[in-house]
């Protein structure tokens, strides 16, 4: 069976409500097969998209020389690459080099795409991880502040606050607290991962990571880890406070409706604290759509990573990728573009099992 | 009510039938305050864009004026309230002509995205088959996806980075449609998928209607009922878009036109050297944006779902939400991001704002 199964298409499908459970379903071992295979597809589609998208205006190396070579050395150069090639040829040769883990090389610096992202992803990672700490330690409880204190002032001032942030573009953001706290206060540093002392020390490592948190702890000298944090705290928050809205609404709104269900109502008569409603009857069931909810946001939070990692010079995968665009260098940024569509896929993946195992009734 | 748009009622008056008016008077309170706020920025916002050539000290791509040149990165000062950019260009003028930009941006991306996604969504829906597989599993693939990565691979498609006005509009604004197209077709697929089995349809399928009048009269005038509050979302995600385009360089070059994100992408070395006016003034221009159209959009979500909208209890109101929303199995569950069944008519866009289906 296939997972369009699920989809109602028939002239007999369900009016309102959800569609029944199919009663033959194999549980949760048939939803993650399914779920599983589900993967490629949309890797595919997305591959196929990007490389026709990028071929349509010409091929890369006219993009990147065009106007510096003649026509002929760009010709030779263009033979030699295989892009006088048909296109169809061209496409399977790249799905047949994706297949084999070939994400190609890009033109500037003849790396390969995969040594690019080992190099630049842990420190996109990093910057994820740290936002996503911001995003769940203030968007979280905000929004159950502002669920139980729905209508109220309370409610009001931190809903607009919410609006406000999401209005915000991230490298604004950025560039203002970049402003305020690193130009005119000096409280933290202006740009980059680390500075270039503790850098250097972190490079003398036998195994370095690549992770600085990870190698600034290995150094054993607090002064690197604290000069590595100091580096994170703005770009974290640029990046967090983003997201931050996004989760407040979301949990404010789920809250909501759980606050209201019977059995609530039920747990507050038998003389539960509000504390106790709000923290565990309310919450744990409303977690389960924002599980869900947050899958998606490594889309946003990987666009606003390539924005914030412009804006703070956070050399990560964000910050190549604007490089390698300024350059022209179109084969790496479709490489780049393709690897990071493989990453959501997976990670979608995996808060889909995650969200299914929490919540049974996903599953069907 | 824009809750009940199947049953057949008599014909409402028209000032009930304009999508905000209507919501204007429906709303109370806070709500009232921040729908009213919102449109008041936008009015605002369109107003500056209509007399941008009256308000504007200088033309967006003026450096000098009888009196010589503006001088580069000088502060504010009263010929130049917000100071000049590091180009010599007046920070006011460009800010004032970039909600030109701004809302051409805007209205064609909506426009086209809306034309496109409908359509599409509305053919799927109600035909089904393989072409309606094949681009729910597309539009599911897309959406899952970085919407700005999708933009900068369409713009180096469309304009190949570099740009005049309308090459840096149609590259900003085309952009933006392909990633919208699948949040309308979604919402418009989910619609007919479950008004087609409605029996006003089936009734009229039975008098002899054909398929182009089934859906154009029956099923279109009904799926369009979420349609206001994704086009204020979009236009404020579309604004974000070309902003952040113009931040990576892939902007309007400042000749052509003013483009807020791209006078920001300038303005990022002086913020280091403490120079404030050049990335403050665009960067407010974004935000006032924005939030004039997120408080809108804020607003109408709102009042869209019973469950937000008064002081009712949710108990009372609950019938309403299943009665009104869609089959919850749609679109999304063949998709990465499957929510199907975990509440009832509601989900989420990438960026957790909700979408009734």
């Amino acid at each position: 069976m296939s997972t369009f199964d699920t989809v109602p298409l028939a002239e007999g499908a369900p009016v309102s409500g959800r569609p029944k459970p199919k009663s033959q379903g194999g549980g949760f071992g048939r939803y993650l097969l399914v779920r599983f295979l589900l993967i490629f597809p949309t890797i595919f589609i997305l591959v196929t998209l990007v490389f026709f998208l990028m071929r349509t205006t010409g091929d890369p190396i006219t993009a990147a020389q065009g106007g510096r070579l003649g026509p002929e050395a760009l010709a030779e150069l263009r033979a030699a690459a295989g892009y006088d090639r048909p296109l169809f040829i061209q496409y399977f040769e790249y799905l047949g080099q994706l297949i084999t883990g070939n994400f190609g090389s890009t033109l500037t610096t003849s790396q390969p795409v995969i040594e690019v992202l080992a190099t630049y992803g842990p420190a996109t990672f990093e910057l994820v991880f740290y936002s996503l700490i911001v995003a769940f330690g203030v968007g979280i409880p905000l929004g159950l502040f502002t669920a139980y204190f729905r209508d109220k002032p309370q409610d009001a001032v931190f809903r607009v606050l919410a609006i406000y942030w999401y209005a915000v573009p991230v490298f604004f953001a950025g560039l203002i607290l970049k402003l305020i706290f690193s130009v005119w206060l000096g409280w933290f540093p202006i740009a980059g991962r680390a500075s270039v002392g503790a850098e250097l020390q972190m490079q003398t490592l036998p195994n370095k990571t690549g992770f600085y948190t990870i190698d600034a702890l290995m150094t054993g000298d607090p002064e690197v880890l604290g000069d590595v944090l100091s580096h994170a705290v703005l770009p974290a928050i640029a990046l967090g406070l983003l997201t931050a809205g996004i989760f407040l609404r979301l949990v404010r709104t789920n809250v909501i409706g759980t606050l209201a269900t019977d059995y609530v109502d039920a747990a507050r008569s038998r003389g539960v604290a509000e504390y106790r409603l709000l923290r565990k009857h309310a919450y744990r069931p409303a977690l389960i759509p924002i599980v869900t909810v947050i899958g998606l946001q490594i889309a946003l939070l990987l666009s606003g990573a390539v924005l914030t990692e412009t804006t703070f010079e956070w050399k990560g995968l964000g910050f190549i990728l604007a490089e390698f665009l300024e350059s022209r260098d179109f084969v790496a940024v479709q490489g780049i573009v393709v690897m990071l569509a493989v990453i959501v896929a997976i990670t979608n993946f995996v808060v889909d099992i995650l969200a299914a195992f929490i919540d049974p009734r996903v599953r069907y | 009510m824009t809750a009940a748009p199947v049953t057949a009622v008599p014909k409402r008056r028209l000032r009930d039938r304009i999508p905000v008016v209507h919501q204007l008077r429906q709303s109370v309170g806070l709500q009232r305050g921040m729908l009213v706020t919102g449109l008041v920025m936008l009015a605002i916002f369109i107003l500056t864009a209509i007399f941008a050539a009256l308000i504007a000290p200088y033309g967006f791509a003026q450096r000098a004026d009888a009196s010589g040149s503006f001088g580069s990165q000088q502060p504010p000062s009263p010929e130049h309230l917000f100071g000049t950019t590091v180009g010599s260009y007046d920070v006011l003028s460009r800010v004032v002509w970039g909600t030109q930009t701004a809302i051409l941006v805007v209205v064609v991306a909506v426009i086209l995205s809306l034309f496109i996604g409908v359509a599409l969504g509305l053919y799927s829906g109600y035909f089904g088959g393989w072409l309606d597989r094949i681009l729910v599993v597309i539009c599911d693939a897309i959406y899952a996806f970085p919407s700005l990565l999708l933009a900068i691979v369409l713009s180096i498609v469309i304009s190949g980075g570099q740009s005049s006005l309308w090459g840096g509009v149609l590259a900003a604004a085309g952009s933006i449609v392909v990633v919208f197209i699948p949040q309308y077709f979604r919402v418009i697929r989910a619609e007919t998928v479950r008004i087609k089995a409605e029996p006003f349809v089936e009734s009229a399928k039975v008098l002899g209607a054909s398929n182009s009048r089934i859906v154009f009269k029956h099923v279109f005038r009904n799926a369009t009922r979420t349609l206001p509050l994704i086009i204020t979302l979009n236009s404020a995600e579309a604004i974000l878009t070309l902003a952040a385009l113009g931040f990576l360089g892939f902007g309007i070059e400042p000749t052509a036109a003013a483009e807020w994100g791209y006078d920001l992408f300038k303005a990022q070395s002086d913020v280091t050297s403490g120079i404030w006016w050049t990335a403050l003034f665009p960067g407010l221009a974004i935000v006032f944006t924005v939030l004039g159209i997120m408080l809108v959009g804020e607003s109408l979500n709102d009042l869209a779902d019973p469950r937000l909208r008064g002081r009712r209890r949710v108990a009372q109101a609950a019938g309403e939400v299943a009665a009104t929303s869609v089959v919850p199995g749609g679109a999304l569950s063949a998709g990465p991001g499957g929510l199907s069944g975990l509440e009832d008519g509601e989900t989420f866009d990438e960026h957790g704002i909700e979408v009734k289906r």
